[in-house]
C-alpha cells in the first residue's frame, strides 16, 4: 500500500494564515548582529524560545538590504513558528519586520534598543516573551491533509552515492507529493551548471523556461564575474571531490535527481521568495547548504529533504531537516547525523519506489512531531544569504 | 555482488559503490536504468564514491555519465582505471 494519498493526514499547526507548520517554535528575531547579545539573553531568560543569531543587518541597502527583509520577514512567518520577538538597534527598522510577520496574524512583538539599553530592552522582551510561550504551548495539534504540507530539498556534500541513490530516493517522493498537491522547492542554481537543459525541458510553460534560464543566467555572470579558476574545490566542494565527484556537470546530473521524473517545474522564485500556488518552484539559490535551507525556511517551507553522500551534518533552527543518504561508508560512520539509510538501492537491496517510501515514512513521522537527527544533535544553522558589500 | 553502478549504457564511466576495490578485482558494474550487469577488471585501486573507467578514453574524449557529457578527458584513460580529477576536467566555468 502507498505511504502517502490524497487521503493521508498528518497532525499539524495550522496559523492563522491557513499555512500548517510541523513545529511550534516562539523565536528572538535579531534585526541586526549587535540585536543578538539582547535576543541570547531573552531566548536564556525564558524557556522554550529560540534565538536566531546573525552576523548582518547594518548599512546593507538596495537588493541585498530587500533580501535581507524578506529572509527575516520570511523566518518569521514560516508556519513553524508560532509567535516572534523581534530586537533591532533602533526602532524603524524593527517594526518593519514586525509588520511584515503581523501579516500572517500571529503574534509579534518588537523592541528597540537605542534610548532603553540592552538591561531594559531584555526586561521589556522577556515580559512579552513569556506570554508567547503560553500561547504556543496552548495551541493543539490538529489533523490535516498532505497537501498542506509544504517541502524543500537540497542535498550538501554529495558525491557520486548522492547521485545514483540519495537524490533519487528524494526525486521518487516528490513525484508521489507531487501528484498529490504538495507545494515543494529546489534550487540550488549554480549546481545545475551542465543539467541546464535538462530542467528546461521540465518547466511547465515557455514562461516558466524563460524565467529559470534568466535565474540561471544571471548566476553564471556572478561566477565568471568574479573567478579566477573554473572553481575547483569551491564547485564541486573539496568534500564533494574526496567523494568521488569529479566535474560540475557530473555533480548538476546528480543533484537533479531530486526533482525526480514526473513532476514539472511550475514556478520560479527569487530567495526566500513564497510561492503562491501548489506544485514545483525552482528557486534561486546559492548551493552553499545553510543558505539555501535558510532561503527555504524563509519561503515557508516546513520539512526539507536532504540528501548527502560525504555526511553534511547541517540543520536549521525552524525547519526540520531529514538525512537521506546511500553512502554505506557514511552511513557507518556518521550513522548519528542520518536518518533515512538508502545504502541498499546500491546493491538491489530494494528498488527506488520503496527507498522513496522509506523517506516519506519518515517525513509524515517528522511532521508528526519526531525530531530529526540534525535537531536532536542541535544544529540549527541560520544563515543568511548576502548580495553585495554594505556601504 | 555490485561493484560498480552506471546509469545509461552510453555511461563511459561507472561508480565504485563498496570499500576497498583494489587492483585486479574482476567487477560486476550494474546499469541501473537497464538493470543489466556489465564487467570490466579494475587496473587500479578504486576507493568507495569514485569511478572507474569502462571504456579506453583519449585526450580531449567526451566522458559519459547519466548517460550525458560530464567534461573532458585531459590525460588518457585506459578501461579499469581510475577516473577522476587528474584525468578529466569541467567544460565549464
Amino acid at each position: 500500500m502507498a505511504v502517502v494519498s490524497s487521503s493521508t493526514t498528518f497532525l499539524g499547526y495550522r496559523r492563522d494564515n491557513g499555512r500548517v507548520g510541523v513545529r511550534n517554535h516562539v523565536i528572538v528575531l535579531p534585526v541586526d548582529d549587535i540585536s543578538n547579545a539582547a535576543a541570547e539573553a531573552v531566548a536564556n531568560n525564558i524557556k522554550g524560545t529560540l534565538a536566531l543569531p546573525h552576523p548582518y543587518g547594518r548599512l546593507q541597502f538596495g537588493e541585498d538590504l530587500e533580501l535581507h527583509f524578506r529572509t527575516l520577514i520570511g523566518t518569521g512567518c514560516n508556519p513553524n513558528v508560532a509567535a516572534v520577538i523581534v530586537i533591532g538597534i533602533e526602532e524603524g527598522w524593527t517594526q518593519r519586520v514586525v509588520d511584515g510577520i503581523a501579516a500572517t496574524g500571529k503574534p509579534v512583538a518588537g523592541f528597540g534598543i537605542e534610548l532603553h539599553g540592552d538591561h531594559d530592552t531584555i526586561l521589556r522582551a522577556s515580559r512579552k516573551a513569556k506570554e508567547f510561550v503560553h500561547y504556543a504551548t496552548g495551541l493543539q495539534r490538529e489533523e490535516c491533509p498532505i497537501s498542506d504540507l509544504w517541502v524543500s530539498t537540497k542535498c550538501g556534500e554529495s558525491d557520486t552515492t548522492s547521485g545514483c541513490g540519495a537524490n533519487p530516493t528524494v526525486g521518487n517522493a516528490f513525484d508521489k507529493l507531487y501528484a498529490l498537491g504538495s507545494t515543494l522547492v529546489f534550487g540550488e542554481t549554480s549546481e545545475i551548471t551542465g543539467g541546464e537543459h535538462i530542467v528546461a525541458q521540465r518547466c511547465a510553460n515557455d514562461k516558466v523556461r524563460e524565467r529559470f534560464m534568466f535565474m540561471f543566467n544571471r548566476y553564471q555572470d556572478m561566477i565568471n564575474r568574479w573567478k579566477t579558476s573554473d572553481l575547483s574545490e569551491s564547485q564541486p566542494t573539496k568534500g564533494n571531490i574526496a567523494g568521488g565527484l569529479t566535474t560540475i556537470e557530473e555533480k548538476a546530473l546528480g543533484n537533479i535527481q531530486k526533482i525526480g521524473k514526473r513532476c514539472k517545474v511550475d514556478g520560479v522564485l527569487d530567495k526566500a521568495e513564497i510561492p503562491d500556488a501548489p506544485g514545483l518552484w525552482f528557486m534561486d539559490s546559492s548551493s552553499a547548504a545553510a543558505e539555501m535551507v535558510t532561503l527555504c525556511a524563509a519561503s515557508g517551507f516546513a520539512v526539507h529533504f536532504f540528501p548527502t553522500g560525504q555526511g553534511n551534518v547541517i540543520g536549521n533552527p525552524i525547519l526540520p531537516v531529514i538525512k537521506i543518504c546511500a553512502n554505506p561508508r557514511t552511513v557507518r560512520t556518521m550513522a548519528e547525523h542520518v536518518d533515512v539509510d538508502t545504502s541498499g538501492l546500491l546493491q538491489r537491496e530494494i528498488d527506488l519506489d520503496q527507498a522513496g517510501d522509506k523517506l516519506l515514512e519518515c517525513m509524515l513521522a517528522t511532521a508528526n512531531g519526531r525530531w530529526t537527527s540534525a535537531e536532536a544533535l542541535g544544529h540549527r544553522e541560520f544563515v543568511l544569504t548576502r548580495l553585495f558589500e554594505s556601504a | 555482488m555490485i561493484h560498480a553502478v552506471l546509469h545509461d549504457s552510453k555511461d563511459t564511466v561507472a561508480v565504485a559503490v563498496v570499500e576497498g576495490i583494489s587492483a585486479g578485482t574482476e567487477l560486476n558494474a550494474w546499469i541501473m536504468d537497464e538493470d543489466k550487469i556489465v564487467h570490466v577488471k579494475a587496473l587500479q585501486d578504486i576507493p568507495i564514491g569514485h569511478k572507474v573507467a569502462l571504456k579506453d578514453m583519449a585526450k580531449d574524449d567526451t566522458v559519459y555519465k547519466y548517460g550525458i557529457d560530464i567534461g573532458r578527458v585531459v590525460a588518457d584513460i585506459r578501461a579499469g582505471e581510475h577516473a577522476h580529477v587528474h584525468n578529466i576536467k569541467t567544460k565549464r566555468w
